[in-house]
């Protein structure tokens, strides 16, 4: 199942260039990149890990490529996701954020169901690859 | 990354035909150029060899246009000269040549020494020296006393592991950064001794002149003209006498020490000014540096006691 999330989630995975073109205009606005990777890809799991600081005061977008390039050499495997924050005052927080990066194989999600009191249901959405630990979810 | 900007490429073939005129004037490095002349005192070989740099890049882009293609040429440079001689002046100047001619996409110019990119502890260099180089990607790097980055005598410097991630980026990123490294000439040279690295990744080596007397005081009326000052004509002769003399003394930075000069003279001409508060000045007064501002200076008294 193709995971989805962010901006651009209904489109086909964008490629290096249209990456960079999306850089390009979140520098030109002033905001700072950062690249974030995971392998626990639940929706709700908004805690991804931060490939190096935010890159602040960049004029370019090849810079973030390096990076990306960078980090899609040691965690290719996992899902990475390119953010840019705004820190002007009002905004402070993230403006634009897509997913650069996904592991090969994704086995997707299965829904778990709760019976609980009376005829109440629960519902829960579980990741089939975070049933392995930390790190080797993807074939790592 | 804008897909518009440079060459009409597309389907269309390439023109069997340029306009070289149409092309320069296009470009607009006509006027950079001859900016660098007028504001630029002297440094002739530089100015040279800028020209022919950008009669380079200039014929490099028409071959691009018309199909020639060879791969953008090495760009990294060396400015080699003793301070003050408009080392980081002409690399401003450069910057903007290159971006005109779609070398580098964005044209700043990102000004560092060897504490920006050297770390203090393991492991904190590689991030350090990347930030600096993902800050100049799109422009111009310019590494200001460049051999202070290697260091021999002591072997767990890590200076030596900033100098390996560049070269990297420099060979395998030369579109997206050049890079000028500058300082003394003879340092410079020990550094591309011990560092053959850099020396073939660098095309062009460029020995900035130290700048004559004239020259020094061209610049030092052009400082001056700028900030709307003048000299009055026995000022302007003792300021001659005053080149003369700080040339021969100890830490002289060329254009950079003149610049000094002018900062203490107008300290002391507003001195002057403020010691008399009954007098009304007339703006000619205010502008005017008398012979006795630059007289004043301590390096006239060292003349013949030479105590320091």
């Amino acid at each position: 199942m193709r995971l989805t999330q962010g901006c651009f989630s209904f489109l086909p995975d964008l490629t290096d260039e249209q990456i960079a073109a999306q850089v390009q205009y979140a520098l030109s606005k002033g905001w700072a990149v950062n690249l974030e990777f995971t392998d626990d890809p639940h929706p709700r799991n908004t805690y991804w890990e931060m490939w190096g600081l935010p890159m602040f005061d960049l004029q370019d977008a090849a810079g973030v490529m390096m990076e990306l390039n960078e980090c899609r050499k040691i965690y290719g495997d996992r899902y990475i996701r390119l953010s840019a924050f705004d820190s002007s005052h009002g905004w402070e927080s993230v403006r634009l954020s897509f997913i650069v990066n996904r592991p090969k194989d994704e086995p997707g999600f299965r829904l778990d169901r709760q019976e609980s009191d009376g005829r109440n249901m629960r519902y829960t959405t579980r990741a089939y690859s975070a049933d392995k630990p930390e790190g080797r979810r993807y074939g790592g | 990354m804008d897909a518009t900007a440079t060459t009409p490429n597309g389907d269309d073939a390439p023109p069997a035909r340029v306009d070289l005129r149409a092309e320069f004037n296009e470009v607009g490095i006509g006027e950079v150029l001859d900016q660098l002349d007028r504001e630029l005192v002297g440094l002739k070989p530089v100015k040279t060899r800028i020209r022919e740099i950008a009669a380079l890049l200039l014929v490099e882009r028409l071959r691009k246009r018309m199909g020639l293609a060879t791969g953008n040429p090495t760009l990294h440079m060396s400015f080699t000269g003793n301070p003050g001689t408009g080392k980081t002046t002409v690399a401003l100047r450069i910057a903007s040549i290159l971006h005109k001619l779609g070398f580098v996409r964005r044209g700043h110019v990102v000004s560092v020494t060897r504490d920006e990119l050297v770390g203090q502890y393991i492991g904190h260099t590689a991030p350090k020296t990347k930030e600096v180089l993902k800050k100049a990607m799109g422009g111009v790097l310019f590494i200001d006393e460049a051999y202070y980055l290697y260091r021999p005598e002591n072997e767990r410097d890590y200076g030596q592991e900033a100098i390996e991630i560049l070269l990297q980026v420099m060979e395998n990123q030369r579109d997206d950064l050049v890079v000028i490294l500058a300082g003394y000439a003879d340092r410079m040279e020990k550094f591309f001794q011990s560092n053959p690295g850099f020396r073939s990744r660098i095309a062009h080596h460029i020995d900035f002149p130290d700048y004559t007397d004239g020259e020094l005081l061209t610049i030092a009326e052009g400082m001056l003209n700028e900030q709307n000052y003048h000299f009055a004509p026995e000022a302007k002769a003792a300021f001659e006498r005053y080149i003369g003399i700080r040339k021969t003394q100890p830490l002289f930075a060329n254009a950079r020490s003149i610049r000094n000069a002018l900062d203490r003279i107008r300290l002391r001409q507003a001195n002057r000014l403020i010691a008399d508060l009954d007098r009304s000045l007339t703006a000619e007064d205010i502008m005017t540096i008398e012979a006795g501002d630059v007289l004043a200076s301590r390096v006239f008294g060292k003349e013949d006691g030479r105590d320091r």
